[in-house]
Formats: structure tokens, sequence, C-alpha cells
């Protein structure tokens, strides 16, 4: 059944194309890699799926609407959660308060009873901490609940970002280069951590990697973008081996590591 | 340093960590109540006036430490506090409370109404438009004159609660201790914001308004509250400034109290209600120590002492200059590392708030 | 006949509005900081040429003091940088804007110390020389005011279109990273700008105060000028200047055809008018932030 679905969209900056006539379909339950060369249009994709961008034609449906007319801050609301490539967490907050903003979209309390602070908000709140603390225990942050994310090393950075999105409670999270800046160990533990988000949280992947070890071992269907346009989509094995796309990463880089 | 040993979430919700903590802040609270018996008359109106400035700046530190919303137009909000809850009280008789509450409401609603249009600017723009906008209340005060008496000004009707008779200069006590009741409140609104829902919304706009919208966040919508709730406290604050200057008119509200409401939260500390309180202190300790410096140099000097016109502005400057420069976090952040390097004596490193060097990071929409 | 006179007086006052802007617009586009205090260099920089300049001052030649106060004002703007904005570079925004409000305070208080609070007029030898041209009354202030204004314009542009050193400013500006990498001694570059913006200070005080009288309080002057940067669009050359003649030109007109009262306001709802129809000004191009 299809949760996601990119119909022949297309991208413009002025004259620049960045996507053109893309199309796919991501199922429920499946963990979907789009890879491909720098600037292919990957980024692109994912922000028009999260509609910071809007394209020039072409719709992107979730769960069978359309959602061109909502606005960024619609679509978390709508069970779509993303991280970005180069880390958007707020620096100056704890891990703690980073991930309970993911919670804001749940929250019910009206602005009169947040400033008396009602019980009811309490009671909400706490509710807030625990979903959010079994997030900590999913992803195993508990050393670095209190810490101010300024202070964090890099790798931890990556898996708040993503805890942060798990708070929302997503049905599709969109994960932009999880892997880019971990080390090999850390890189191991990102690849069990999508595949837990899948089989134990239930939450579909759509995810942009160049790794091409972690995005085989973990990907169910693989999409490869270049110049703007699908050149292969199937499974890993299939597409490593074909001809087109060992011909767009001629040069650069080879898929198949 | 004191571990908290934490047994549930509520722990990191409620208001105090631990008794400890309440216990100091209820001897402070103590303290302020007590202090029109410890003062005389003359500090008394000055403590009052630290605690309308602090319900100013709580009201800009909402906006712009926490929500990240510069305003350099805040006199504006004040102006209309204080003229909205003259006239109500004035030309519709109603009471003084019943007028306060509407005034700081009144405001508010001002507040959302201009944040419509601003909601679309971002930093230093949104500086210029609430810079015009506090230039043109002057103008706006002067061709309102039927409401608010023009370049003559307006008087504050006699505050009257439950009989009793609160005036600046007859019962400053009184007075006082209203303008505590309102600060302390104002405080307790704040801080419940801070640990709900919506405070963490407004800190995720000022840090990350990209972030905070895949997260969910309508920016629109939580910098109008923002915007909204800022200028109601200010409100209120203007309402009290009224009656403690007693007369007032187009000249009192000027561009240079919105500047100086910035710079006082800059040099408390940007992003706490502690900084609020610090910069009110600061803009009413600074007049005084330059009133007892001057009267020293003129002693000693043995001449009359001479009155230097823009000296207040220029010390203030000077001190806001050394802040920035050198403490970027404000007398709260001082004095946060302080306590820090007690409660860890001996193992406080310099390093530990020392921020990473950054390129600029444009902020530019081009 | 007389709209034609109000539009010269307003063009007139426009050039020194536009010049006090170009100052805005030089150090934004070079560091992306605002700074709040061009209105009070422009001040300081009238007052040093009036006290090399007038006879009850020092009294050297008036080319001379005019030399001296640009100089010196280029001094000022760079140390300035030197000192105070360069160890805020990265920090946001709002950082160099409230500590340039408060170098504005600091100068003000500098400049009623040394020079009192009255106003005092410099001594210009075109000062009171009038053109009468078919009707038209043309003060040689007013001329040397739009003169010296659109020939300092048209050498800036040049200097950052045409030469090395400016396109390696603009670069500076707009990737400052990418810029060091590529050799471009960014920080030199900055000190440069604040020069750059000094000595248009100065100019811009020279012309203003040859116009009537100046005192430490003229750089609030400043204000008006940055609605007139706003109007035309924070980024670039040309709008500074012609935000600034928009601005000139609306005072007089509004004065004389709504009320005297409006002659204040006018710019400044005229700007929020701009800011709301087009947030980053009438000539800027815009488009979105890469995620």
């Amino acid at each position: 059944m299809t949760l996601l679905e990119v119909r022949d969209a297309t991208v413009r900056f002025g004259g620049l194309t960045a996507l053109e006539g893309v199309s796919c379909a991501v199922e429920r339950g499946e963990i979907f890699a789009i890879v491909g060369p720098n600037g292919a249009g990957k980024s692109t994709l994912f922000n028009l799926i999260s509609r910071f961008y809007q394209p020039a034609s072409g719709d992107v449906r979730f769960e069978g609407e359309s959602i061109l007319a909502r606005s960024p801050s619609d679509i978390a609301a709508l069970g779509i959660a993303r991280t970005f490539q180069n880390i958007e967490l707020f620096e100056r907050s704890t891990v703690l308060q980073n991930l309970l903003i993911g919670r804001h979209t749940r929250r019910r309390a009206s602005l009169p009873s947040q400033i008396v602070f009602a019980p009811s908000v309490r009671r909400e709140e706490i509710a807030h901490r625990g979903a959010v603390e079994r997030i900590i225990d999913f992803l195993d942050l508990q050393p670095h609940r209190e810490q101010t994310i300024a202070g964090l090393p890099y790798g931890v950075r990556k898996v708040v970002e993503i805890g942060r999105a798990l708070a929302i409670e997503p049905r599709l999270i969109l994960l932009d280069e999880p892997a880019s800046g971990l080390s090999v160990e850390e890189t191991g533990d990102m690849r069990f951590w999508i595949d837990d988000i899948r089989t134990r949280l239930g939450v579909t992947v759509l995810m942009v990697e160049h790794n091409m070890s972690l995005v085989s071992a973990v990907s169910d269907r693989v999409m490869v973008l270049a110049e703007g346009r699908v050149i292969a989509l199937g499974t890993p094995a299939e597409v490593r081996t074909d001809r087109r796309v060992v011909e767009a990463y001629l040069g650069s880089e080879t898929p198949a590591r | 340093m004191r571990v908290h040993f934490k047994t549930g979430y509520d722990h990191d919700i409620r208001l105090f960590p631990d008794a400890r903590e309440a216990l100091r802040y209820a001897a402070l609270l103590a303290v302020a109540i007590a202090l029109p018996v410890l003062l005389d008359d003359f500090l008394l109106g000055e403590a009052t006036n630290v605690l309308i400035w602090a319900i100013a700046g709580m009201g800009l530190m909402l906006l712009t430490g926490h929500a990240g919303q510069p305003s350099l137009g805040h006199a504006a909000f004040l102006a209309a506090g204080c003229y909205a809850n003259a006239i109500l009280m004035d030309r519709f008789g109603l009471p003084f409370l019943a007028s306060f509450a509407l005034a700081g409401i009144l405001t508010g609603l001002i507040g959302v109404l201009i944040a419509i249009p601003a909601l679309r600017l971002h930093g230093i723009y949104l500086a210029i438009a609430t810079l015009a906008l506090s230039i043109l209340t002057e103008d706006i005060v002067v061709l309102a004159e039927p409401w608010t008496g023009g370049v003559a000004g307006m008087t504050a009707p006699p505050i009257s609660i439950a009989g009793v008779e609160v005036d600046r200069l007859a019962s400053p006590d009184l007075f006082y201790w209203l303008c505590l009741a309102v600060a302390v409140l104002v405080t307790l609104g704040y801080r419940n914001i801070l640990r709900a829902p919506l405070g963490r919304a407004f800190v995720s706009i000022r840090d990350s308004e990209i972030s905070a919208q895949a997260m969910g966040v309508d920016p629109a919508r939580t910098k109008a509250a923002a915007f909204g709730l800022s200028c109601m406290t200010t409100g209120w604050a203007g309402a009290l400034m009224g009656h403690f200057f007693f007369t007032f008119n187009h000249e009192v509200f000027t561009v240079v109290i919105s500047i100086q409401l910035l710079l006082m939260i800059v040099i408390g500390g940007l992003g706490s209600i502690h900084g609020a309180y610090y910069g009110a202190a600061v803009v009413g300790i600074v007049p005084q120590a330059i009133n007892l410096a001057r009267d020293a140099v003129a002693g000693a000097l043995g001449g009359g002492a001479v009155a230097i016109p823009g000296l207040e502005t220029g010390i203030f400057g000077l001190i806001l200059i050394v802040f920035i420069l050198f403490e970027p976090l404000g007398i709260h952040g001082r004095l946060v590392k302080w306590r820090l390097y007690f409660e860890l004596f001996p193992f406080y490193r310099r390093d530990m708030f020392r921020r990473q060097r950054s390129y600029l990071k444009t902020e530019r929409l081009r | 006949m007389e709209n034609l006179q109000l539009a010269v007086s307003g063009l007139a006052n426009g050039c020194i509005y536009g010049l006090i802007a170009l100052g805005f617009v030089l150090i934004y586009k070079a560091t992306e900081q605002v700074n709040f205090a061009q209105g009070d260099l422009m001040m300081l920089g009238a007052f040093i040429a009036l006290a090399l300049g007038n006879d009850s001052h020092i009294g050297a030649p008036f080319w001379v003091a005019c030399a001296g106060a640009v100089l010196a004002m280029a001094a000022l703007g760079w140390s300035l940088e030197r000192v105070v904005l360069r160890p805020i570079l990265g920090q946001p925004q709002i950082a160099a804007m409230i500590l340039t409000i408060a170098l504005g305070f600091v100068l003000r208080f500098v400049a009623g110390a040394i020079w009192g609070h009255d106003p005092l007029a410099l001594e210009t030898p075109i000062a009171g020389a009038n053109f009468s041209l078919g009707g038209l009354i043309l003060g040689a202030d007013e001329i040397a005011a739009i003169v010296v204004t659109l020939l300092l314009t048209g050498l800036l542009f040049a200097f950052f279109s045409r030469t090395r050193l400016g396109v390696a400013m603009q670069a500076s500006s707009q990737n400052q990273l990418a810029a060091y990498y590529m050799g471009i001694p960014v920080k030199r570059v900055h000190g440069l700008t604040w020069a750059l913006a000094g000595a248009t200070a100065a100019v811009a005080g020279i012309l203003f105060a040859s116009k009537g009288s100046i005192d430490p309080g003229t750089g609030f002057l400043g204000i008006k000028a940055f609605a007139a940067a706003v109007i035309g669009g924070f980024g670039s050359l040309p709008g500074a200047l012609a935000g600034g003649l928009i601005v000139g030109l609306i005072e007089p007109f509004a004065s004389r055809y709504i009320s005297a009262g409006y002659a204040q306001i006018a710019p400044y709802a005229v700007m929020i008018l701009v800011l709301v129809v087009r947030p980053h000004g009438i000539f800027a191009q815009v488009s979105a932030k890469k995620v």
C-alpha cells in the first residue's frame, strides 16, 4: 500500500531545473533509499516533500491526499518527520528540550491554561516527557539527556536529530544523509537504528544516503537520481548492476564498494 | 555541586528544583514585601521605578530574548498601555483594576495587529520597522489630541482598589506593593509559559525557524503569540508608569526609551527572566551612581555640580559595549558562571562556556 | 515653479540622506552588520571639519579642513571595526546592532562634551551664495550636495564593479568562508569598508553642516537615513541613493500639501508601507535561503 507518492514532480530555480519529472511511490513499512551524485536533486526532493519548495508541476500525495496546499509547519502534524543534512538542532537547548519540541503537534493546552500552568497542562507535560523518555531509551541517549547541543559530539547530534523527528510519532520519517560524517562504529549503530525504526516503531523510512554499504544493508528499494531525473529504481542489488547507474557514477564515486 | 536525585518527571517541571531554591526565592519575596519598612520614600520610589522597568523588560525579554524577535519600538506599547489605562479610567469611569487589565489586553491586541505585517520581516528589518513605529508614536499621540491631550498631556486619575486610595505620593508603600504584585504575577505567568509548549515553540523559532517548521511549529502564529504576550506585559508596565509619572505627554515615551529598554535586557542577559530584573536594576542605579559621583567630584574640586547632558546615556552605552564584548550573556550569564565556579571549586575551567568561533552564517535571504 | 523649488531642496536633503544610507549599505554589504551609529559618525565628521576649519577654532583653509575630516573619520571607522566590531564578528546581527546603538550614545556624549550642545555653523566659502535660474533659486550648498553625492556614488559604484579590491569586498560579503578560502583578506576588507563608511559619513556631515547648523543630536538624522536605506533595499548602493532621494522628496511635499506635522511621519509611513509590500526593499532581489 502506498504511503507517499511523488507524481511527475518538476522543481525549478530560475533557469536551473533541479528535479524533472520525478515519480516514485514509497510503500507503507519499507525503507526506501535515494542515492545519486551531488547536485542530483536528492535534497530538493526532500525539501519538496516537507513543503519548503514549491514544484513547477506535478503532485505530492501522502496517504492518497495531495499535500501541495499545506504549509511546511502542517507537514509534521500529518505524520511526516524529517532530519536535515547539516543538523538543524536548537543549539542552546538541552537534548531533552530538543526532543520535547517534537511533541509540539501533540499539544492540547490552551494559551490561558499554559499561563496559569493548570493541572491539565502539568499532566500533559508529564505525558510528553514519558514519550520522550521512551525515545531516549530507544536511542540510548540517557547520558546526554541534560546536555546542551552545542557541547555534544557530531555523532550524538545526528542521533538526537533522529530522536527529535521520532518524537513527532510520525508515520514517515525522512532522513537526510543519516550516516554522513559518522565513524565506522557509529555508522554500524545507525544501521541498526534505521532498521529498528521500521521494525520496532513501524515507521516508514525514506532516506538520502551516500554510503552504499549502509544503503544495501538496510533498504528494500533504492532510487537513483542524476541531474534531476530518476535513472534507476529497484532493489539494491538490481540498482548496483544497472548500466546507467554505473555511468552516472563513473569518475566521481563507485556505487559498489 | 548539589546532585538532584530525581524521582519523577514532575521534578523537572515544577517551579523550583528543590526546597533550598524555593526558600531562597521566598526569602527574596519577603525582603521585597518588607522594603517599604526598610527604605525611605525616595529610595522606595526608586525601587518602584525598577519594578516597573522590570515588568516592561520582561515584556521585551519574552519577544526578543525568548522568541528572538528584536524590537526597537516597545516604547510605543508602553505609551499604548499608559494612555489606554488613563483613558479607560477617565472617560469610561472604569475602576482601576478593570481598566488596568483591559489596558494590557488592548495593548496585546495592538501588538498582534502590528505583528501580522511584521511577520514577514526578519532580524534588522523587524528592528527598523519597530523603530519607525516608535518614532510615529510621538506624532500619533499629538494627532490624537482629543483623546490623549496631545502636547499638553494627561494626568493619571487616582487609583482606588476596594475603597483604598493608592497614590504614588500620598501612599508610596501601597503603590510599591501594587507594582510588586504585578511584577510577581507577570514573572509567574512568564515562568509558566517557558515550561509549557508555547515557551518551547518560542525558543525553537528563535534558534532555527526552518527546523521549528519541520517540527510542526507555525512561525506566524507563534510570533503573533509572542508579540501579543509581550505587548500585553509592556502595556501593563506602561499603565503603571503613567501612575508613577502622574502626568505624561507625547515626550515621555520616545525612541530613546525604546532603545534603552532593549539595551537594558541585553545588559541583564538575553534569554532569562532574571536578566530583565538585573537590567532594570542597572537602569535604576546608573543615574543615581552618576549623581553621587558628580557630587563627589564637584565637592573635591570645590565647584558647583554641573549637569552634563548625555552623560547618562553615554555611560550606559559604554557599559553596554563592555558587556557585549566581554560578557555577551549579560549580568545573568556572569552570575551563573560565578555560581558554577564556587559549586565546582576547584574544578571550574574557563573554557566551559567558551563559544565556538563561528564564521558568519548569512541571515540574508538572498 | 513652487513645486520645482520644493523638489530642488528636497533633492539636496535627499542626497545627504542617501549618503548616510550609502554608509549603512556599504557596511551591511561587506560585514552583514548594521551600523546604527552611521548618523553619529556623520555628526562627528561635521564637527571635526568645523573644529579644523572655523576661525573660532583652528582656522585651517576650508579644503584642508574637509580633507582632514574625511581622513580622520576614515581612521576612526577603521579603528572602530578593529577594536569594537571585529570581536563580535560571526555573532547574531542583533549583537552588532545593539553594539552600534551603544556606540552612537557614546559618540554623541563625546561630541557634546567637546563641542557643547548649542547648534554651531560650519564656515564654508559657498555659504549664502545663490543662483537664480528663471525664477528658480538654487543655493550653492544645494548644488554642492547634489553634485558631490552623484560623484561619490559614481566613484563607489565604479570601485565595487571595476577594481580587484571592490570585487573582493563584494565576494567576502556573499560568502565569508569561501572568500577566506579564496585568499581574500576578509578582516582587512572589513576594516577598509568601515574606513570607507567613515569617510562617506564625513562628506555627508560636511554637506549637511554647510546647509545649516549641527549639534550632537544631529546624529538622529541617521534614523531617517535608515528609512531611506530600507526603502531602497539594504543590499543595493544605487538603491540607497534612490531611497534617500525619495525620503528627501517626500518631506517637503508632505509638509506643503498635507500638513507640517506630517513631514516628520511621512518617510516612516512610506517605509512601513514598503516593508509590508516588499519586505526587502524596492530594489532588492530575493530568493529563498538554502536548507
